[in-house]
């Protein structure tokens, strides 16, 4: 049985993270706000670039497609970008991130493929490396930056990009969290590089005059898709990791509460059989007179 | 007679108006867009979109970077990835 002052200092040491987490989940709860209005702000852009590529890789095929539209012919090389979030505290979002990426490369290896990771976010690293240490190619750190913008989402891009056109890989899949809920963020993976041909759903009969020609414009754009899918993968991580901390932390103060209510029927219990005791010593003492 | 404009970036919805004419820095030369435009794409270069309000007023101008516009029957899209001011 641990003493009265164990008990105490053990119920003030719970409050005082009861606290913590209180506080990180009400930041979370803020940013959440901010993230999903960001990660809404951008869906315009993407919806309208993904209209006209779709109308334009559906003119322009075959040989005179660019590179990042064709793809260079093989898919030996895959190339895993895990998008991971940089901070923990957010419960069981990046393992459930790393779980899927693991999946899908497993899935590759056993098809005979070879699978390289591009880590993006300090979380996802270490889970990775323990599995797959010989197979981690390159790691964007996005740590140092505090709000993460397009230029990231460019600068992962066009590194993908030269890397892409020098040969290193001949397929890229994108491995993020999307946003559904603050209780819900699942994993996803889709193909980023060659980038697949959109579905065109509306066949636009109107002669649309180009300039300069579709090629041109086409291998103008794919650059741009790539940075754009990218920057929306960081758009669905931040949303994700403030949504997953909030949901995190609120259980942790929840379950911080019920420890507390806990340890302090404990402390009363013993409080009372201490007083109790002493009476009957008291009482004893008195009698025996 | 108005022209539905819109100038959108990664990051958000610029702008959503109705105006009377606006001239795009294109690649390949300066184009105006007016109401019922034939269906047009092109790339532009970094430059200054300028933006007639009503016709023959002052134009606003907006630095774009990186993008290209689109006309269509809904009218004038410019995607850009950098807006300045």
């Amino acid at each position: 049985m641990a003493s009265l002052k164990e008990l105490k200092d053990r119920i003030g040491s719970v409050k005082s993270t009861q606290k913590i987490t209180k506080a990180k989940q009400m930041v979370a709860a803020a940013k959440l706000r901010k993230a999903q209005a960001a990660a809404e702000a951008a869906r315009p852009y993407a919806n309208r670039l993904a209209d006209v590529m779709g109308s334009l890789a559906s003119k322009v095929s075959g040989d005179s497609a660019p590179l990042l539209l064709r793809g260079t012919g093989s898919d030996q090389k895959h190339l895993l970008v895990v998008v991971n979030t940089d901070k923990g505290l957010c419960g069981g979002l990046n393992s459930n991130v790393v779980k899927e990426a693991k999946k899908q490369a497993a899935k590759l290896i056993a098809e005979g493929k070879d699978v390289v990771f591009y880590l993006v976010g300090k979380k996802g690293r270490a889970p990775i490396k323990r599995d797959y240490a010989d197979r981690i190619g390159h790691h964007f750190d996005t740590s140092t930056v505090k709000n993460i913008g397009f230029d990231e989402a460019e600068g992962i891009a066009d590194d993908l990009v030269a890397r892409f056109e020098a040969g290193e890989f001949d397929v890229a899949h994108l491995v993020y969290p999307i946003f559904k809920s603050a209780l819900a963020q699942d994993p996803t993976t889709v193909q980023l590089l060659p980038v697949p041909s959109p579905e065109t759903a509306e066949e636009s009969d109107a002669a649309v005059e180009y300039e300069p020609d579709e090629e041109e414009i086409l291998a103008e754009l794919l650059p741009r898709y790539v940075k754009t899918q990218l920057f929306g993968a960081l758009l669905e991580r931040e949303a994700s990791e403030q949504g997953a901390s909030m949901t995190a932390m609120d259980n942790a103060t929840r379950n911080a509460g019920e420890l507390i209510d806990k340890l302090t029927i404990q402390y009363n219990r013993s409080r009372q059989a201490a007083i109790t005791t002493e009476l009957i010593e008291i009482i004893a003492g008195a009698e025996a007179l | 007679m108005a022209l539905h404009f819109e100038l959108v970036t990664p990051s958000k919805l610029v702008r959503s108006e109705e105006v009377h004419m606006v001239v795009v820095p294109g690649s390949e030369g300066e184009f105006g867009v007016l109401e019922g435009h034939a269906p047009f794409m092109s790339t532009i270069r970094d430059g200054a979109v300028q933006v007639y309000k009503t016709e023959g007023g002052e134009p606003e101008s907006i630095e774009v970077r990186g993008g290209f516009a689109e006309v269509g029957e809904k009218g004038l899209t410019v995607l850009a990835e950098h807006v300045e001011g």
